[in-house]
């Protein structure tokens, strides 16, 4: 059975059609990437998959289970994490607390035993510690824990979300261009990262532009045009598609 | 970090004697301090650390004030007993207001909260419920007791104001270290990535509001009990204003800003009360700087202290480099 699957998603906003009447699946344990031209409608998608947005109609389905119009923090305790395409961290706050912000969902302590610090909320909070400094250590920035995540690199904030993310224990990642503002060097450590990511057992799906990452990283892909999906396949099989070359490079008028 | 703690401790003793080197008015003066400041203690929490723009912060205290007033004068119960009353109800208020508002953004709950301060003086001054006394409000209230002991000096004022803003001080120093704290931070630099990170937005504002709101409430009952006589135009707007400002200008989400900016605001004017038809225009000189210098107010909050040793790996942390 597929981890989530997407059943005639449709979104619009005003007189736009967002997303058109999308259904895919991702696999369990597999890395998906979802591509297209720009406007395309693929954040759309991310949006409505974490309860961001609201689709019009259609079904976001997730281990089994009917996700659709669920608020985002309840659809992050299902298991479900995202990053943001423009860097959304809590800039003014240390790379550490930003880690723990995905940790919070795993968390109990309420405002009661926060106020009169109890044992529990001690052993809770070193935890959490335990857990934040796991994920730094795990996309290699443990070193800069006390930093303001405003101080990171554009490259090193885009792995801070990813962090954030994990924190969050989840079994289904979205990754929202991952390699956006990183060079060469940082994006051939992403692709490791990606797939050390889905060798603990979290399926990945993500949208990227660079193509050379697709292409190496994902073992299915989905396109996107004008919000609707015009080819499904093995990288290899819609890199031939004649429908994507159409929507990438444009129609040869002169056929 | 345990240097700093007992500088703080040697510091809240030295503070625990002035009384006894000070006239009683000026003992008076430090009581009104210390009010505001256990005030803006519990703004700190909706306003500083939470980020929601709320002018409406005397409408709670107002709750308190007039729940533990009538509490007293109509059905005799000991003003102190009568705190915890104060706050449920304040706390329960702020649950009623704010829930349907709680989605507002910046200036429009600014705007909002305004019309809150307002409707409670204005529901005050008409005697709502035929309990309030109208704009004359209620007097009689008795002085507390505690353990026996009547407080009725400034100087035992003093110890009871004082130290119950000790108590805020320490349960609301826990509170920012903890995961609630951390909530509502994420909440004020990234509502957005705070939800998609799996915190229940809506949830923890409105829990700011109520946690805020009962303490406002509980300062109503010390300040009912301080008076003895309550009356609406204590709770007006101007008195939500010089809360928020406390807040802003001491450093929003700082404790010891808030207690800075408590000083300045409500005892400095004291000191110069002989200036008073300049003391308007200074205040406004130095908000004014103040915007344009130092937006951050005058002690932004510390980076909180986490404590890795036994956790890291491999890599150093600052703690033990240095």
């Amino acid at each position: 059975m597929s981890l989530l699957r997407l059943t005639n998603l449709t979104k619009t906003f005003g007189g736009l059609i967002a997303v058109n009447d999308v259904s895919m699946t991702v696999e369990q344990g597999s890395i998906v990437g979802l591509i297209g031209p720009n406007g395309a409608g693929k954040t759309t998608v991310f949006n409505l998959i974490t309860g961001n947005y609201k689709p019009d109609s259609g079904t976001v389905e997730f281990d089994g289970e009917d996700l659709t119009g669920r608020p985002t923090h309840r659809i992050v305790v299902r298991g479900i994490a995202r990053t943001f395409q423009t860097i959304r961290l809590f800039q003014n706050m240390s790379v550490l607390e930003n880690v723990l912000a995905g940790c919070h969902c795993r968390m109990k302590s309420g405002l009661l035993s926060s106020l009169f610090r109890t044992r529990s909320q001690r052993a809770e909070e070193r935890r959490a510690l335990e857990r934040a400094v796991h994920e730094l250590e795990f996309v290699g920035l443990a070193a800069q824990h006390a930093n303001l995540a405003r101080n990171l690199s554009y490259g090193n904030q885009r792995l801070l979300e990813i962090a954030r993310a994990l924190a969050s224990d989840p079994r289904f990642i979205i990754l929202d261009e991952p390699a956006g503002g990183m060079n060469d060097h940082e994006t051939a450590q992403l692709i490791d990262l990606i797939r050390a990511i889905r060798d603990r057992g979290i399926t990945v799906l993500l949208i990227e532009h660079d193509m050379g990452l697709v292409m190496k990283v994902c073992e299915q892909l989905v396109v996107l045009e004008y919000g609707a999906v015009i080819a499904q396949g093995t990288p290899d099989a819609v890199k031939a598609d004649p429908r994507v070359i159409e929507a990438y490079l444009g129609a040869d008028d002169d056929l | 970090m345990n240097r700093r703690y007992a500088m703080y401790m040697v510091a809240a003793a030295a503070f625990a004697t002035m009384p006894a080197f000070i006239n009683p008015y000026w003992t008076d003066v430090l009581n009104t301090v210390g009010l505001y400041a256990i005030l803006a203690l519990s703004l700190n929490i909706i306003l500083g650390h939470a980020g929601m723009f709320h002018m409406g912060h005397a409408a709670f205290y107002a709750v308190g004030a007039y729940t533990t007033a009538v509490l007293n004068v109509t059905f005799h119960v000991p003003v102190l007993w009568a705190m915890p009353a104060a706050g449920v109800l304040a706390a329960l208020f702020a649950l009623v207001v704010a829930r349907p508002i709680i989605h507002l953004r910046g200036d429009y709950l600014l705007i909002v909260t305004i019309g809150i301060v307002e409707i409670v003086r204005i529901a005050l001054v008409n005697n709502i419920f035929d309990m309030t006394g109208g704009a004359n409000g209620i007097f009689g209230i008795a002085r507390p007791e505690l353990f026996g002991f009547k407080i009725r000096k400034p100087v035992h004022f003093f110890y009871l104001i004082w130290g119950f803003c000790a108590v805020t001080i320490l349960l609301f120093h826990w509170l920012e270290n903890s995961r609630f704290g951390r909530a509502l931070n994420y909440i004020r630099e990234d509502e957005v990535a705070a939800e998609g990170s799996g915190v229940n937005t809506a949830a923890y504002k409105l829990g700011a509001f109520v946690l805020g709101a009962f303490w406002a409430g509980m300062a109503g009952t010390l300040f009912a009990a301080k008076m003895t006589i309550i009356s609406p135009e204590s709770f007006s707007f101007w008195e939500s204003v010089v809360m928020f400002t406390i807040v802003i200008l001491g450093g929003m989400g700082s404790i010891r800003g808030v207690l800075l900016g408590a000083f300045l605001i409500v005892g400095l004017p004291e000191v110069f009360r002989e200036l008073a038809s300049a003391r308007m225009l200074v205040f406004g000189a130095a908000m004014v700087a103040m915007m344009i210098f130092r937006t951050q107010g005058l002690l932004p909050p510390a980076p909180r202290h986490y404590d890795l040793r036994g956790i890291m790996s491999g890599t150093q942390t600052r703690e033990e480099r240095a």
